[in-house]
């Protein structure tokens, strides 16, 4: 308790250093996960490419790859919403499930139009998150426990709403096309150029704008960085998308929630303040906020990802199931804890999903291409997800170390 | 000088326990106010009334000389009353300008996006005006020392244009350098005009830092010295009610004999201990 960072002798604490704003540091570490999670992504893509002939890393490979990773990322991204409060919700599998059964049921038996039966299994997915919300917020039991109930009754619901079948096949070309289709050339590339130059102009507008207010501005090699590593990627990935088909439809949809998620946990009062609660809940409700209302409109907006993640799984298989992925919920928190989000809240970055399903995904991938059996794919994720708990445990013990 | 904030014959009991009797209590602009007592005296009762955690069975609140109600923690900090607690509040996990802005970030304009250059230009001003010397401010707080997290639970409360802080035992888990820091940024809260409350069982850090001290026994207000007339004995002996010579159930007439002690005392029916009166 009384470890402190700077040794007690001194009495004047350090000259201020320069602040960093969105530094490439900062930028890491916040939003990329940990650079060694990037070196262990890396290291992996190299061995399998090498093993496999070259055909882990060909643009064909990486395109179904990226394809196969949108489910479990945008489960993932709810995870997160949730693992940042510091709670846990393991229904959310569950609820894609059932919420992709819902968009099914509608738009087959119902004849509802396509946009109609998607916001129907969204807003399906809202509510059950509320309702898993207000029970743990409200009657204060640990979600858990809490959500651990709801997916059994989740998926007692879902066998009851596609009785006397359990599976429903759609087929309304928009939905199935939702995994199939591929973007026209000026909206795949013209999309994420729009995107990166916003984001460009952002650091511009922020650095130009700290040097008028005479705040400390990063060196501005690392503005150059913080600028030109994203185009770097951005430039890359699009290169190997139009080497094949073009940017898929799915994966630049699950991008973009991506993108959405971080900038309103990253730039907004909201997020700011699901950070805070994560933190410390009760400092968060003395500072005023509304933690309850938080935690209820969290838990909500995390199964509405999964009713999207269960509307994307819908597409691609063109069918509702009425059994779960037994994998789904466990690889989507792997995902979360490995791109570096904690366990014990108010840790994290929307982008951390990225990291942490392209190493899921890629070694589900890599060991089928190298035609490894499910049960060599399950002890390596196993280890794998331990690996990231293990780090996740010890970074928290030294930063609550430090201080105090 | 009037008192900035003045409480009278504050009565508050819980269930069969009378944690405080007939307490008064006031604080100054530009003056340290020390509570001390030892433990169950009711320091910690006292100063949840006046934060507005608890409210009081009986008795007067009065800011500036006016009569005001304070029911809730909200009505004390719209008054300008602030309190850090032991436990500080802060969010291990936020750097130093969300911890300051925290429940009251500034957006651009009515969006909800934070404006966040603004909010680090603030807190640099107030950094700056407290003396608080931070590598960055956008260093999660969990990696700052004791003295500068308890320095950045201040600093929040300057900048809700606090008028009176009360510090529970702001010294309580630092060591010797970390300490000395806390108590430079007291005194800088008085320069700025500010009354400060300062719970501690460190009389030490007592005689070093307030300007007048006051001693609380079983629930009632035993004595206010003038620090600059005071010896560490004379506060002691009233902690205890050694020197008085009552036992400890003795109920009756407690403030009668603190006014009989030498002239160092100010007992509380002069009620004027403040040097800046
Ligand atoms: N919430 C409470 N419920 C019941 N008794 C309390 C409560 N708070 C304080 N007391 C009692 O009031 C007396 C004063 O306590 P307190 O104000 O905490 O003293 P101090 O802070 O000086 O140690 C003690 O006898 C204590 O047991
Ligand atoms: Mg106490």
């Amino acid at each position: 308790m009384k470890t402190t960072v700077a040794p007690p002798q001194t009495e004047q604490p350090p000259a201020p250093a320069p602040a960093q704003g969105l530094s490439v540091g900062s930028f890491f570490r916040q939003d990329l996960g940990q650079i060694p999670v990037a070196a262990a992504l890396i290291v992996m893509a190299l061995y399998f490419n090498a093993t496999t002939d070259n055909l882990f890393l060909s643009s064909r490979n990486l395109n179904f790859l990226t394809i196969q990773s949108c489910v479990v990322a945008t489960v993932g991204l709810g995870a997160i919403m949730v693992l940042l409060l510091g709670e846990i919700d393991l229904s959310l599998a569950v609820v894609a499930n059932l919420c992709g059964a819902v968009m099914c049921l509608l738009s087959v038996n119902a004849h509802f139009p396509w946009w109609l039966a998607i916001l129907s299994g969204l807003f399906a997915g809202l509510v059950v998150g509320v309702i898993n919300g207000i029970v743990v917020a409200l009657l204060r039991v640990p979600s858990f426990i809490v959500t651990l109930a709801a997916s059994l009754g989740y998926q007692g619901l879902l066998l009851h709403i596609l009785y006397p079948n359990t599976t429903l096949i759609i087929t309304d070309p928009n939905l199935k096309g939702i995994a199939a289709s591929y973007l026209p050339d000026y909206l795949g590339i013209g999309l994420p150029v729009l995107a990166v130059a916003v984001y460009a102009g952002y650091i511009i507008f922020t650095r130009v704008q700290r040097q008028r207010m005479g705040l400390s501005v990063p060196p501005i090699w690392q503005t150059a960085l913080s600028i030109g590593l994203p185009v770097l990627l951005v430039g890359l990935v699009l290169w190997q998308f139009e080497n094949y088909l073009g940017v898929p439809l799915m994966v630049a949809l699950v991008v973009g929630l991506i993108a959405l998620f971080w900038v309103i946990l990253r730039f907004t009062t909201f997020g700011r303040h699901i950070y805070a609660i994560g933190g410390n809940a009760e400092a968060s409700r003395r500072a005023g906020i509304n933690v309850n209302y938080l935690r209820i409109v969290v838990f909500g907006l995390a199964s509405m990802l999964a009713a999207a993640a269960g509307i994307f799984q819908s597409s691609r298989s063109a069918d509702a199931d009425a059994a779960v992925s037994p994998t789904l919920l466990l690889q989507a928190i792997a995902a979360a804890v490995i791109g570096g989000v904690s366990l014990f809240g108010g840790r994290g970055s929307a982008w951390a999903v990225v990291m942490g399903t392209l190493i899921i995904a890629g070694l589900e991938n890599g060991l089928d291409l190298k035609s490894g059996g499910t049960d060599t794919k399950f002890m390596v994720e196993g280890v794998v997800l331990i690996l990231a708990v293990i780090i996740d445990a010890l970074i928290r013990r030294r930063s609550t170390a430090a201080g105090r | 000088m009037e008192p900035i904030l003045q409480l009278h014959g504050i009565n508050k009991t819980f269930g069969a326990v009378q944690a405080l009797r007939n307490v008064d209590f006031e604080v100054y602009p530009h003056e340290v106010v020390g509570l001390v007592g030892d433990n169950g005296a009711g320091k910690s009762t006292l100063i949840k009334i006046i934060a507005g955690v608890y409210t009081p069975d009986s008795g007067d609140y009065l800011v500036d000389n006016k009569k005001v109600s304070v029911t809730r923690p909200q009505d004390a900090t719209n008054l300008g009353i602030e309190t850090v607690y032991q436990d500080l509040a802060l969010c291990d996990n936020l750097d130093v300008v969300s911890n300051l802005f925290l429940g009251r970030e500034e957006t651009a304009g009515r969006t909800p996006f934070l404006n966040s250059s603004d909010m680090e230009r603030r807190t640099l001003d107030v950094l700056r005006q407290l003396d608080v010397k931070i590598r960055s401010v956008h260093v999660p707080v969990s990696a700052l020392s004791g003295g500068q997290r308890q320095s950045i639970a201040v600093a929040k409360t300057i900048l809700r244009n606090a008028r009176i802080v009360i510090l529970d035992e702001p010294t309580a888990a630092l060591g010797v350098a970390q300490t000395r820091q806390v108590l430079n940024l007291i005194k800088r809260l008085r320069d700025q005009g500010l009354g400060v409350v300062v719970i501690s069982h460190n009389l030490a850090d007592v005689f070093e830092v307030v300007d007048r001290v006051i001693v609380m026994r079983l629930g009632r207000r035993v004595a206010s010295f003038d620090i600059k007339s005071t010896t560490t004995e004379q506060v002691v002996a009233a902690i205890t009610g050694a020197e008085f010579g009552e036992t400890l159930n003795g109920s009756s007439g407690l403030n009668a004999p603190v006014g009989s002690v030498p002239a160092t005392t100010t007992s509380d029916q002069s009620g004027n201990g403040n040097n800046q009166a």
